[in-house]
């Protein structure tokens, strides 16, 4: 699989005297950098940092839900445990790993040699590290972290005690606020770069779908951020100042929160997955040989899942208050969602049907991840029935669910990404066998984990909760059971990825005989990623040109 | 573009999936708790109909991706195209078709059954007339309107304790609720946004501090039930619990002169914890709001005036 084609498809001779040029300096991995990919590879390995940490959290959790009663952890530090866990699993693993996943990837992809505001790429960068630390420092607060869970509604966020200016929720608010600062910054240039800085002939209807992603991805950053900026720092006011926004013991309305809240954590849903549906486009048709199906369609569902998810977010709140026009409408808003992301797991499927499967690691994961979200979609077509949701609502129904998008679906997106570039990102193949036990360590158990709260929510056991029913304890010891195999499962994985970054094979420049710009470069690509700006002349997914198809010298490389 | 024999082969697949999943869209009623109200058989059909769906979409496409895992792997050296056609406008739009009228068949008919349930009644904001006329006449709109009811029972939910007040008077930390007859639930929070929930009876609904909220509901099923809180509400939530009886009339009756007269102080778990925290492996002491005590039930003075 490692055929070194990249002279006889690019025709670029001078890619082998880049080759070296960027490696052995780790160094600048640590320092401050303007190059894209350089801080696209801080991103992605701060944010997986962040995900082991979260990813603890859970299993403390789930250790606690071994048994009814509450027994290995107090209510209050339990309370902070999931406040935390779903903070740092959104804001500082799955959001800023995608903005680092399309820093490196973007300007590759549309032939840039850089992002537009490379000095602004690397602020938006750094202020995430301080915001982190700033999070987790809550831990050792003398009344500890946040408790009100990450929605943080009031008045239950409120309530802190009253003798502390600095306390978890403060800290929790500042740091969120400047994570969301960065994301703003981040998402002006991404839009920007997509918008003026593809190469010639780089129209958009031949740009990749996992540009289309981000791009829509991105703008919703843009339209639907404020709205949460706002409303956190209304809450800091209520909370530090004496303001009465939220607080209805004085005149004000909790519920104003709710819909700024979700008004921007909706579509922050969106801006999880759809760069994980980019990564399916990506990978679903180099290891099927095929060009994605529907190109067109896909990429402008891409577009309507993004334009339509702007206005579905009080089906967050179908029981908040909310009266029954209301209710109604946003019922279907949100089933309308259904149509473009349907449209694409269709889309996905016609690539693979009738194919030649490679089923390597990227691939294993691509596809499963593909198969569990058409799961998480069929539940969330469920949720968005106000009837049943009114009855699942706030109980582990919603958390398997959305589980299967956040972890089965753009987690395993996400390895399958990290598996597929990084012959690219680091010039080295990783460890084929060592990839497959990953990818069965991570989908059996997390099948088993995320399954099995849908059972327990239908039955009526509600989230958040620190202890339990007796009658719900079978169906959580294999949830349990299952959380601490996936735990296990990140070990392959860290042990191949440094092992491979040290002393894997060298990479060939398109080891997967992909298309796409980023692969017509060297591995990795060299400061200024092209020896020559090139010039597109072809419809992405390109699969069955010859050039890609035509394995020349077939004992080359490895 | 396909044989004669590889479509009979796709109408076997059709048919073979359409009776897997209207078979499993049955037994979807037995993962539901006992149905304890009219709503909740509503609601159980919804999900019935939803799963057979559901399941429908979900084998069918993960079937195709099986078929190819199964039949077409390439060989390791194998680069060569996989099939040649580079999409077909047919299959496009058959496939846009497809999830667009199937969402439109899952609106309606959530749709139609919310109007049957016709169970939340806010003070009424907004009244919207659809054009859709089905079902009972009283139900023809989407109405925040609620049915009328003929018991009134006042719920007050505070951190962490559930009390009612009942139309004589007398207030109580249990649920009683007699059997077919609408009730209406007048919901009022005291600090922070509580939820009201039992599982039997399918419904949901948060109870905002500040606003009163009614809730109707039928119960149809003998028998004892737990009431809990869904919303996030701090330290103790997992706690808020408390019984819920339905019962036929006479006993309801029964219970309502039989508790006027008498005065409780009700157990509460969470002062309990609160006083005596249980053993737990790590002990982290932070902060919790105390559990105000109980009021003593029937001295005619509940602490709701907010
Ligand atoms: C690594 C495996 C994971 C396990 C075992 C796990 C487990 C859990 C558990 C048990 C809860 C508590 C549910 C509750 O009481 O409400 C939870 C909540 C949550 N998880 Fe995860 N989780 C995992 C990964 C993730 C990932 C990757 C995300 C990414 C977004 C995520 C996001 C959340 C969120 C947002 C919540 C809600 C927190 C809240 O209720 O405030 N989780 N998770
Ligand atoms: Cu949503
Ligand atoms: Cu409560």
């Amino acid at each position: 699989m490692t055929h070194d084609l990249s002279e006889d498809i690019t025709g670029d001779q001078e890619s082998k005297n880049y080759q070296n040029k960027s490696e052995n300096t780790w160094r600048e991995y640590f320092s401050f950098n303007t190059d894209h990919k350089v801080i696209g590879v801080q991103y992605m390995v701060m944010t997986f940092i962040f995900f082991l940490i979260g990813g603890l959290l859970a299993m403390l959790i789930r250790a606690e839900l071994l048994t009814p009663e509450s027994n290995l952890v107090d209510r209050p530090l339990y309370n902070g445990l999931f406040t935390m866990h779903g903070t740092i699993m959104i804001f500082l693993w799955i959001i800023p790993f995608n903005a680092g996943l399309s820093n490196y990837l973007v300007p590759l992809m549309i032939g840039a040699r850089d992002m537009s505001f490379p000095l602004l790429n690397a602020i938006s960068f750094w202020i995430l590290p301080p915001a982190g630390l700033l999070l987790l420092s809550s831990f050792f607060l003398p009344n500890g972290t946040a408790q009100a869970g990450w929605w943080s509604y009031p008045p239950i966020s409120l309530q802190v005690p009253g003798d502390q200016f600095i306390n978890g929720e403060f800290i929790w608010i500042v740091s969120l606020v400047l994570i969301g600062i960065s994301s703003i910054m981040g998402a002006v240039n991404f839009v920007t770069t997509i918008f003026w800085m593809r190469a010639p002939g780089m129209t958009f209807f031949r740009m990749p779908v996992f540009v289309w992603s981000v791009f829509s991805a991105q703008l919703l950053q843009l339209i639907n951020l404020p709205a949460l900026t706002a409303a956190l720092i209304l809450l800091l006011f209520d909370l530090s100042f004496g303001t009465q926004f939220f607080k209805p013991d004085a005149n004000g309305d909790p519920i104003i929160y709710q819909h700024l809240f979700w008004f921007y954590s909706h579509p922050a849903v969106y801006i999880m997955a759809l760069p994980a549906f980019g990564i399916f486009a990506e990978v679903l048709p180099a290891f099927s040989r095929n060009p994605l199906f529907g190109y067109r369609s896909v990429a402008i569902a891409t577009l309507g899942i993004a334009a339509v998810s702007i206005f579905v977010w009080v089906h967050h709140m179908f029981t908040s208050a909310t009266p029954g026009w209301m209710r109604m409408t946003f019922m279907a808003t949100s089933m309308l969602v259904a149509i473009p992301t349907g449209i694409k797991a269709f889309a996905w499927t016609a690539t693979i049907w009738r194919s030649k499967l490679h089923l390597e690691t990227p691939m294993l994961f691509a596809m499963g991840g593909a198969a569990m979200f058409i799961f998480g979609g069929v539940t969330g077509v469920m949720l968005a029935a106000t009837p049943f949701d009114i009855h699942v609502n706030n109980t582990y129904f919603v958390v398997g669910h959305f589980h299967y998008i956040v972890f089965n679906t753009i987690t395993m997106a996400i390895f399958a990404a990290i598996y597929y570039w990084f012959p690219k990102i680091t010039g080295r193949m990783y460890a084929e066998g060592w990839g497959k036990l990953h990818f069965w360590l991570t989908f059996i158990p997390a099948n088993i984990t995320f399954f099995s709260m849908h059972p327990l929510g239908l039955q009526g056991m509600l989230r958040r909760v620190s202890s339990y029913d007796p009658q719900y304890q079978g169906w959580n010891v294999i949830a349990s059971l299952g959380s601490f195999l996936l735990g296990a499962s990140t070990l392959p994985f860290i042990a191949n990825m440094v092992g491979s970054w040290l002393y894997g094979p060298k990479a060939v420049n398109n080891p997967w005989h992909a298309t796409g710009l980023e692969w017509t470069t060297s591995s990795p690509p060299p400061p200024e990623n092209f020896q020559e700006i090139p010039v597109v002349t072809k419809p992405p997914y390109d699969y069955g040109d010859p050039k890609y198809s035509v394995v020349l010298d077939a004992d080359n490389g490895e | 573009m396909f044989s004669v024999f590889e479509y009979v082969l796709m109408a076997f697949y059709v048919a073979v999936l359409m009776i897997i999943s209207r078979w499993i869209g049955q037994q979807a009623f037995s993962w539901m708790p006992p149905q304890a109200t009219t709503e909740a058989q509503r609601v159980d059909d919804l999900f019935s109909f939803l799963v057979s769906i559901g399941v429908f979409i979900f084998l069918g496409l993960i079937g195709i991706m099986v078929y190819a895992i199964v039949f077409h792997r390439a060989s390791p050296k194998d680069y060569s195209e996989g099939h040649p056609s580079r999409g077909d406008a047919r299959l496009e739009i058959l496939w846009t078709a497809t999830p667009t009228l199937l969402v439109v068949w899952i609106a309606l008919q959530s749709f139609n059954i919310y109007q049957q349930l016709n169970i939340l009644g806010l003070n009424q904001i907004v009244h919207l007339h659809t054009p859709l006329e089905s079902a009972p006449a009283y139900a023809a709109t989407v109405s925040d309107v609620p049915k009328p009811a003929s018991e009134t029972i006042d719920v007050f939910a505070k951190q962490w304790d559930w009390s009612f007040r009942y139309p004589n008077n007398v207030t109580s930390n249990q649920l009683h609720l007699p059997i077919n007859r609408s009730t209406r639930l007048n919901l009022q929070a005291q600090d922070v946004i509580h939820g009201f929930y039992v599982p039997e009876f399918r419904l949901k609904q948060d109870i905002v501090p500040g606003r009163k909220i009614n809730l109707v509901l039928t119960p149809i099923r003998e028998g004892k039930y737990r009431l809990k809180d869904s919303q996030f509400s701090g330290t103790y939530f997992a706690l808020m619990e408390t019984d819920v009886y339905v019962e036929s009339l006479d006993k309801y009756n029964q219970w309502l002169t039989q508790t006027a007269n008498s005065e409780q102080t009700p157990a509460n778990q969470a002062v309990a914890e609160n006083i005596q925290p249980p053993k737990t492996l790590f002990n982290s002491g932070w902060y919790t709001v105390a559990p105000a005590q109980p009021a003593v039930a029937n001295k005619r003075k509940l602490t709701n005036d907010t």
